[in-house]
């Protein structure tokens, strides 16, 4: 709540972590003591007039004048509603304090956002709930929720409409339902009867009123903010703008934001309350003596952040850092599983890459070029490894701030996927094909999204073309016999339909998708004159396509198929790292558990018993460091990584506010009291005695310990690797990255352990 | 299947406690042979001695397995070194990057302590195999020469804990599989409970039917028993097991209640009998298999307690009479 926590506080008024309750009466108090002239219950509908004199518009149709205005209104004030009649009958409801206050009634929730959700499986408890949602799939909500209302759904306390729009409400008078909400379903329209509809449907920036002020916004795109002046002046002079509506969601930095606001109209001298924290990053940086300057030189420097504002800029400069490594330093190595990413603004840096085939290259690269995007789009280990050049100054983002960045600025989006297109494309490919192919090669490359289970093209499909996978893998499989069997699994920086492009004939084989994929399709005709005239990548997809015909003649393999496809359902496709046990072998003694726990205060991450089985293969309920964690998706502190080893871990930073364990499709994060736990003697252990018990859940005061989410870290730090391995005495445990693992038995060698470290 | 190819205990290392406890064992036998023995007691001689210590030394390691079983490698957490190397890093310090650094001291020391260090595997796989050898080199440093006293004790003493450990061995090598094979996914839990359900289901189908047929499932609800003594568990079987006897005598019954809704229910029950039967005895291969798997250990450590004892005996003895 606190965040950002790197940022001061400007403002005079307190603000801390703390219940909503007690920092609003917090504000009303110290507001009070202000004297500020506080108005309330006066809707501002409209703003006229110039810098010095403006004239403002109360709903009440009374006029003020004021020589500066600070707009401070936030989105919840705009919130969105039904859009059709009767929308605005007392019981449509578009907020919802308190659930507990309905009982026994009928009640449809529209808006499958997670307050929707959430406000549906509140009222279930004690009232039918009918749940209501415009698109066919649950996309908006996250996994938790989802899976707490499929749950209630498959117990039928809640009823859900998908694919289902208003139509009208109207009022009944015939029965005990006061409301009828009339809906469009894919059957046709229906009526339901109902007590009462609340609506969650979130909030939109109230563009059109702020747009009668005069403001400007930059597009027509629904997100927009207003475009403003480093010091929150909008285009309107003496009209200010700060917090949610200019972008800033976060309450402390919409107070820092006020306070400076205010500063600047007094025409006092005040820096931004993160001019400290980014001087302190330029510094040392030829040629750069104030933040200014450093903004400056990245606008100049580096067109891929063109699109930012300075405001955006500098709150992206927040997150990232500024390096000045020697000429020769390496950055990073390949297959390190680091995911930051760096753009250049002075000097170079050199990429050696190493092709699938072993063929080493070496690319240059200058200020305003960019690297490390591979392992960013692609979650997997670093595809080369990066050499600083002379005078080099870097810029590192790391991953989620970078994330941020591209799904909120389209145009940084848009330049990422050019360059990162064309380098995927000579990696995966041919890393010696000139230029002006290449170009050839990607225009009307198209980018596809698919979800786990989805098909890429089936068998027998016309050839559209060559598919490369940038992030995911897919599961190549084929009818035989009336049965599925798998072929293949193909992981991220490999391409598939070369086997139909060069036959010149249908697909020969269903490719779908084992974990969230996106693929780019080049088209079939663009390859092939590519090939043509590029004798080298032509033997290169040749030799690939021998490849797949060599494997196709063996024998399907019903026990490898069968493996794949339990593993896959179990969403190992995404794994990066898993812990399976060969049950054949294992003699359930726990000790993995028991060596997990004793190296981890005492709380085993993971569980043995729990977990699925396919034949004697299991699969305990234990974190697989996913190639795009779960876990980190919403971590409030930032405080889950991954370490260049590929361990996924959880830093001193939680909050231990749960989310990861309910991202967590899988269940490996616990929330877990910090206990002191030892390690037993030798004494102890001969003795059969424990060693320190762990201290209780409760502090000696009887409040409840702080809880922090624990998970799997692969034993980071430990030398040896794994425990759960290590500890195994008959060799049961094992460890296996997906790729390595589907590849050997493939070709029924043996796979051999992975090797740890 | 192919999985299971990964080296196992026995083949661990390619064979290398194999070749070491065979090279251990041929060098004893062929000295055995070729030395020259005198009238003396076997093991006073210098081969007995040189026998004796090896195998003494090899008890305390095998010994020494049940501690390290039980004894998480120390944990030893690499601390990041204050200084990251090389960067010249602009600004104030930021963790981010020094983290990485201390990352990559963490790669090259956890890489090199695996190299040379153990895994609980090795461990077990040094375990048998030196274990074995002593079967040769223990019965080599007798000289043949028993007699009721505490240094024939402590050889029958390592011998019963050979044989246990042999057990063990083969346990631990067939019945994982079998366990898998017969529960599947489930636990014993799960089969617990879908038995107990199972039992209230066949309870309200036989309401409606005669007190003949409800005494006979009161019967298989109260008196089918799971486990109990370590010889049932071991053999996993009750005699005259009630929960298939009633299915039985259901059956038989099945043309005698013939009214009403009689037949549908007696058909019902029949099945709930039915699957509970299976249920009960695949828990009880369960229970089998499990103690099968863990009961020699309850041999196993406590002789080789014993053994220690009477070996201290042993040596104390030999030098009191030096």
């Amino acid at each position: 709540m606190a965040e950002p926590m790197v940022l001061p506080l400007r403002s005079t008024m307190t603000f801390g972590v703390g219940i909503r309750e007690d920092i609003l009466q917090n504000w009303r108090e110290e507001l009070a003591k202000c004297r500020v002239n506080l108005r309330v219950n006066a809707g501002v509908v409209g703003i006229s007039g110039q810098r010095g004199a403006f004239r403002i518009t109360l709903a009440t149709g009374e006029m003020m004048t004021a020589e500066f205005v600070v707009l401070a209104i936030g989105l919840q004030g705009n919130i969105r509603k039904l859009g059709v009649p009767g929308e605005d009958f007392p019981r449509v409801q578009y907020q919802l304090d308190d659930p507990d206050e309905f009982n026994s009634e009928t009640i449809v929730v529209v808006g499958a956002g997670d307050t929707g959700v959430e406000n549906a499986l509140a009222l279930s408890k004690q009232n039918r709930v009918i749940f209501i949602n415009r698109q066919e799939e649950f996309t908006s909500c996250t996994k938790a929720n989802f899976d707490l209302l499929m749950a209630e759904v498959t117990k039928g306390r809640i009823e859900t409409r998908v694919s289902t729009r208003a139509e009208r409400v109207e009022e009944n008078t015939g029965n005990d339902f006061p409301l009828v909400f009339v809906v469009q379903t894919p059957l046709g329209l229906e009526r339901i009867e109902c007590h009462r509809i609340i609506a969650r449907l979130g909030a939109k920036p109230p563009r059109q009123l702020v747009e009668s002020f005069g403001v400007r916004f930059p597009n027509s795109d629904s997100t927009a903010v207003p475009q403003l002046s480093e010091q929150y002046e909008s285009n309107v002079q003496g009209l200010y703008i700060v917090g949610a509506l200019a972008g800033y969601p976060l309450i402390k930095q919409a107070m820092n934001q006020g306070y400076e606001v205010v500063e600047y109209i007094l025409g006092n001298p005040v820096e931004p309350a993160d001019e400290a924290l980014l001087k302190a990053k330029f510094t040392g940086v030829p040629g750069v003596g104030s933040v200014s300057e450093g903004i400056a030189l990245i606008r100049r420097n580096q067109p891929l952040f063109a699109a930012l504002t300075t405001l955006q800029l500098r709150e992206f400069m927040l997150d990232s850092t500024v390096w000045l490594p020697p000429c020769g330093d390496m950055l990073f190595k390949r297959n390190d599983y680091s995911n930051s990413f760096f753009s250049i603004l002075t000097g170079s840096v050199t990429i050696n890459t190493e092709g699938k085939d072993g063929a080493v290259a070496a690319f240059q690269l200058a200020a305003g070029d960019f690297f490390g995007e591979m392992g960013l789009l692609s979650g997997r280990r670093r595809s080369g490894t990066a050499v600083a050049g002379d005078n080099c100054v870097l810029v590192e983002t790391p991953r989620r701030s970078m994330l941020k960045l591209l799904y909120s600025v389209p145009g940084v989006r848009r330049r990422l996927d050019e360059v990162a297109l064309k380098r995927i494309v000579r990696n995966s490919l041919d890393s010696s094909l000139p230029e002006s192919e290449l170009e050839h090669l990607v225009q009307d490359a198209k980018l596809k999204q698919y979800a786990v289970g989805e098909t890429l093209f089936n068998e027998g499909d016309k050839a559209d073309g060559l598919y490369l996978i940038r992030r995911g893998s897919v599961v190549v499989s084929r009818l035989i016999a009336g049965k599925e069997v798998v072929l293949a699994y193909v992981s991220a920086g490999n391409y598939v339909g070369e086997m139909a492009l060069v036959s010149n004939m249908p697909h020969s084989a269903t490719v779908r998708a084992a974990s969230p994929t996106d693929a780019i399709l080049l088209e079939a005709e663009r390859v092939n004159a590519v090939m043509e005239r590029n004798s080298s990548i032509r033997s290169k997809v040749d030799s690939r396509y021998l490849e797949r015909i060599g494997a196709d003649a063996l024998p399907p393999d019903d026990e490898f198929s069968g493996l794949v496809k339990f593993l896959m359902t179990h969403g190992v496709g995404e794994a990066t790292d898993v812990l399976l046990i060969d049950y054949s072998r294992c003699i359930r003694c726990d000790n993995c558990e028991t060596a997990c726990a004793d190296a981890h205060g005492g709380i085993p991450r993971l569980n043995r018993a729990a977990g699925a089985t396919y034949e004697q293969i299991h699969l305990p309920t234990s974190c697989r460091h996913c190639e795009h964690p779960h876990c980190m998706k919403d971590c409030p502190p930032d405080a889950i990584h991954r370490s260049v080893n590929g361990e996924v871990f959880i830093s001193d930073s939680c909050i231990g506010c749960g989310n990861c364990q309910k991202n967590c499709p899988y269940g490996v994060i616990q929330m877990a009291a910090q206990n002191v736990h030892e390690q037993r003697g030798i004494w102890q252990i001969i003795f059969g005695t424990s060693g320190r018990e762990p201290s209780p859940e409760e502090n000696a005061d009887g409040s409840s310990m702080s809880k922090k989410a624990v998970k799997c870290d692969l034993c980071k730090g430990i030398s040896g690797g794994p425990l759960c391995v290590n500890a195994c005495p008959t060799g049961a445990a094992f460890r296996i990255s997906p790729e390595g693992f589907f590849s050997q038995v493939a070709r029924g060698s043996k796979p051999s352990q992975k090797e740890p470290g | 299947m192919n999985t299971t190819q990964r080296s196992g205990v026995l083949n661990f290392m390619h064979y290398r406690y194999f070749k070491l406890s065979s090279m251990l064992m041929v060098a004893a036998i062929v000295t055995y042979v070729l030395a020259p023995v005198g009238d003396e007691p076997y093991g006073g001689t210098w081969l007995g001695y040189v026998l004796g210590i090896v195998s003494a030394l090899i008890v305390l390691l095998l010994l020494w397995y049940g501690i390290a079983r039980r004894r998480t490698p120390r944990v030893r957490y690499q601390r990041p070194h204050p200084k990251n190397g090389g960067h010249k890093q602009a600004g104030s310090v930021q963790p981010d990057f020094s983290l990485r650094r201390w990352e990559d001291r963490g790669r090259h020391l956890a890489k090199d302590a695996w190299s040379h260090g153990g895994t609980l595997q090795g461990w077990l796989s040094s375990h048998i195999y030196l274990g074995a050898s002593l079967i040769v080199l223990a019965t080599l440093h007798t000289g043949f020469q028993f007699g009721w006293d505490v240094h024939t004790l402590s050889y029958v003493l390592m011998l019963l804990v050979i044989a246990s450990g042999f057990y063990g061995m083969y346990a631990y090598l067939n019945y994982p599989r079998l366990i898998t094979l017969n529960m599947g996914e489930e636990t014993l839990d799960d089969l617990l409970h879908k038995i107990a359900e199972l039992d209230e289901l066949a309870r309200i189908h036989a309401l409606g039917l005669p007190d003949e047929v409800n005494a006979l499932v009161l019967k298989a609800r109260q008196e089918t028993r799971l486990g109990g003594s370590l010889l049932r568990q071991l053999s996993g079987k009750q005699r005259n097991c009630p929960t298939i006897s009633a299915a039985r005598q259901i059956l038989q019954l099945g043309s005698k209640y013939i009214k009403n809704e009689q037949p549908e229910l007696m058909r019902d029950l029949y099945a709930v009998l039915l699957r509970k039967e299976r249920l009960v005895l695949r828990a009880r291969h369960e229970i089998k298999l499990n103690a099968r798997l863990q009961f020699w250990r309850y041999l196993h450590v406590p002789l080789a307690v014993a053994l220690l004892a009477a070996l201290l005996a042993h040596v104390v003895a030999i030098l009191f009479y030096w």
